[in-house]
């Protein structure tokens, strides 16, 4: 596809959700809003997975720690929604710096079990620091405040004023990622994906532009977390569970994770498939298990690399 | 303050050898296919199902319910191996990890759909039943008996992989998997039979768990995975050596940990895990076997 191509895409997809924004029902917009906030952090994962070929078991800690800090900066600062939301980011990001300091001096299978015990140790004080945290309930009852710009105020209690704050950063998000993507930043990281011996010799410090891509990916990891409790009102430990740090993984993997739109894609397929197969059954894991078996299998470019390669084969 | 730190000590060694008997299997197959197995705490789950179901609508005895369980098991491995695993063998590490943690969904959700959650009062073990005194308290026979089995069972193993020559078949194909075919190893078949005899050991440990745990649910499987994972790792990837120590530690450590600081539950695990990684990542066992 050619680049105008990409540009009328992307257009026809904000349009439509705008469009979802202002004319359907709740339904309909929670499930866009939780395709959205999974979109943020699968796509923000991809940059440390897909891009530079790491697999991190670890980054429900970072979606859990921006929750957490949008709840308790609205429990104990102010309730402005973007005070809490820059305090669940920078929180995520200086957690993903000091954890990352770590891992990125293993790759391959050391760095996933790294990230596996640094996720369940903030997995497990958010479990026992019942005086911050909650315990095991975690906290509940959060309630959105309007975002006050100076001399006026936007409500977003109702969800439907709520979807245009998730698309705002939605939308930033995908723009940051793509620019992230053509910088010369990216390319080094596809680089390090390729021949991380090579890049090394080339003259760039690997382990510095592994750790920039984990702590950007932790920081984009927290925004959706950030969100989800704006969504949600409540978070638990569970949101940091080793078990929630695979979805990014699996539905990066479904859409493609050489691909750009492929976590976008995989987080459509993720949430509605979801709705779809649960109306009927309650067995929602069990044929995710099986798609992606089928995924790992047969078709491993995901959604996005397969339906490429079909055109492009159709083309010639 | 002496007999409940007795009995502390004797909890912490019998959650240990459960961990034990999916950790070696865990270990074997990492060290002889190179596939890190999420699906290992599955097949304990499966092998406590399947015992459970043996116990419960087939009103067998026990015994033939540990029996029959790991061996059910056992198919299962072999399917797995066959079918999805060897497909994956030369491929990059996140796909053979997802494909073995995709299992491990189909896995949870079969059980929920088959067995919900399923409630074992205390099943009558034969013979084994009932407590005996120890320093002044109750402890179960049957605990007694695990921590029997644990250290039996890895006698057995050592004997097999150092004094048999399956073993030795084993360890060459551990050590260099081409020069093995090369003399004359049939490599795939040997895998086959590494990873059924994994799945077949941690599903022993699942049926084994059975009278031990009382409540059977969909987690438990991940539970003891995470608990394995962090044995192998001290102990060093592959290290059978390793995963026995290892399991006896982190039994203890738990064990401790929950009696005496309670608001620390899991996290020290967890520290210990990340701090072997940074500092010895091979483990404290890994070279001295294989």
């Amino acid at each position: 596809m050619n680049r105008y191509g990409n540009y009328i895409v992307a257009g026809v997809v904000l349009a439509a959700l705008i469009g979802i924004g202002f004319f359907s029902g709740k339904f309909v917009l929670y499930l866009a809003m939780r395709v959205m906030i999974l979109s943020i952090f699968a796509m923000g994962y991809n940059i440390l997975f897909g891009r530079t070929g790491l697999l991190s078991f670890g980054h429900a800690a970072f979606y859990a720690t921006g929750a957490y800090g949008v709840a308790l900066s609205a429990m104990h600062l102010h309730s402005h929604p973007l005070l809490g939301i820059a305090m669940g980011i920078v929180a995520a990001a200086i957690l993903a710096l000091i954890i990352g300091f770590f891992c990125v001096r293993h790759t391959e299978i050391y760095f996933a079990m790294l990230t596996l015990a640094f996720g369940m140790m903030v997995f497990s004080l958010m479990w026992n620091w019942r005086d911050v945290t909650g315990g095991d309930d975690g906290l509940y009852g959060i309630m959105r405040g309007s975002i006050s710009l100076g001399v006026f105020k936007i409500p977003i209690m109702k969800d439907s004023h709520f979807y245009f704050l998730v698309l705002f950063f939605f939308s930033v998000t995908v723009l940051l990622i793509h620019r992230i993507y053509q910088s010369p930043f990216g390319l080094v990281l596809a680089g390090i994906r390729e021949n991380h011996v090579r890049t090394e010799f080339a003259g760039l410090g690997v382990k510095r532009y592994r750790l920039a891509a984990f702590v950007v990916s932790g920081a984009f990891a927290g925004l959706a977390g950030s969100l989800s409790l704006l969504l949600e009102s409540n978070v638990t430990p569970f949101a940091a569970h080793w078990s929630h740090s695979a979805d990014p993984v699996l539905v990066s993997l479904m859409g493609g994770m050489q691909t750009f739109s492929g976590p976008l894609v995989g987080s459509v397929v993720f949430v509605v498939l979801r709705e779809i197969i649960e109306r009927f059954t309650h067995n929602w894991m069990l044929w995710f298990g099986l798609i992606l078996l089928a995924i790992i299998l047969g078709f491993r470019g995901g959604i996005v690399g397969s339906t490429a390669q079909l055109l492009k084969r159709s083309a010639k | 303050m002496m007999e409940s730190l007795v009995h502390v000590c004797l909890a912490g060694i019998s959650a240990g050898m459960f961990i034990w008997l999916v950790a070696s299997g865990l270990t074997l197959i990492f060290g002889v296919l190179r596939v890190l197995n999420f699906a290992h705490g599955s097949f304990y789950m499966l092998g406590a199902y399947l015992c459970y179901t043996c116990l419960r609508y087939l009103g067998v005895n026990f015994w033939l319910g540990v029996i029959v369980g790991p061996l059910g098991i056992c198919l299962v491995g072999f399917l797995i191996e066959r079918y999805l695993l060897r497909q994956v063998y030369d491929l990059e590490l996140p796909y053979q990890l997802l494909l073995t943690f995709s299992i491990v969904l189909i896995c949870d959700e079969l059980v929920k759909m088959i067995w919900g959650a399923g409630s074992i009062g205390s099943p009558t073990v034969p013979g084994l039943s009932g407590s005996v005194q120890i320093v002044g308290r109750n402890f179960a026979v049957y605990n007694l008996f695990i921590m029997v089995v644990g250290p039996l069972v890895a006698i057995a193993l050592w004997a097999l992989l150092e004094r048999t020559w399956w073993g030795r078949i084993i360890r060459a194909a551990a050590s260099d998997r081409e020069m093995a075919a090369a003399i004359g190893v049939r490599v795939p078949g040997l895998y086959t039979g590494v990873f059924v005899f994994g799945a077949w050991l941690s599903a022993l440990g699942g049926a084994l768990a059975v009278p031990y745990i009382g409540l059977l649910t969909t987690g438990m499987g991940e539970a003891i995975i995470i608990n394995a994972f962090v044995v192998v790792v001290i102990g060093g990837l592959g290290s059978l050596k390793g995963a026995f120590l290892g399991a006896l530690f982190i039994g203890l450590l738990n064990s401790f940990g929950t009696r005496f600081i309670p608001t620390l539950d899991m996290f020290l695990t967890f520290i210990l895990m990340g701090v072997v990684l940074l500092w010895r990542p091979q483990g404290f066992f890994s070279g001295v076997d294989q």
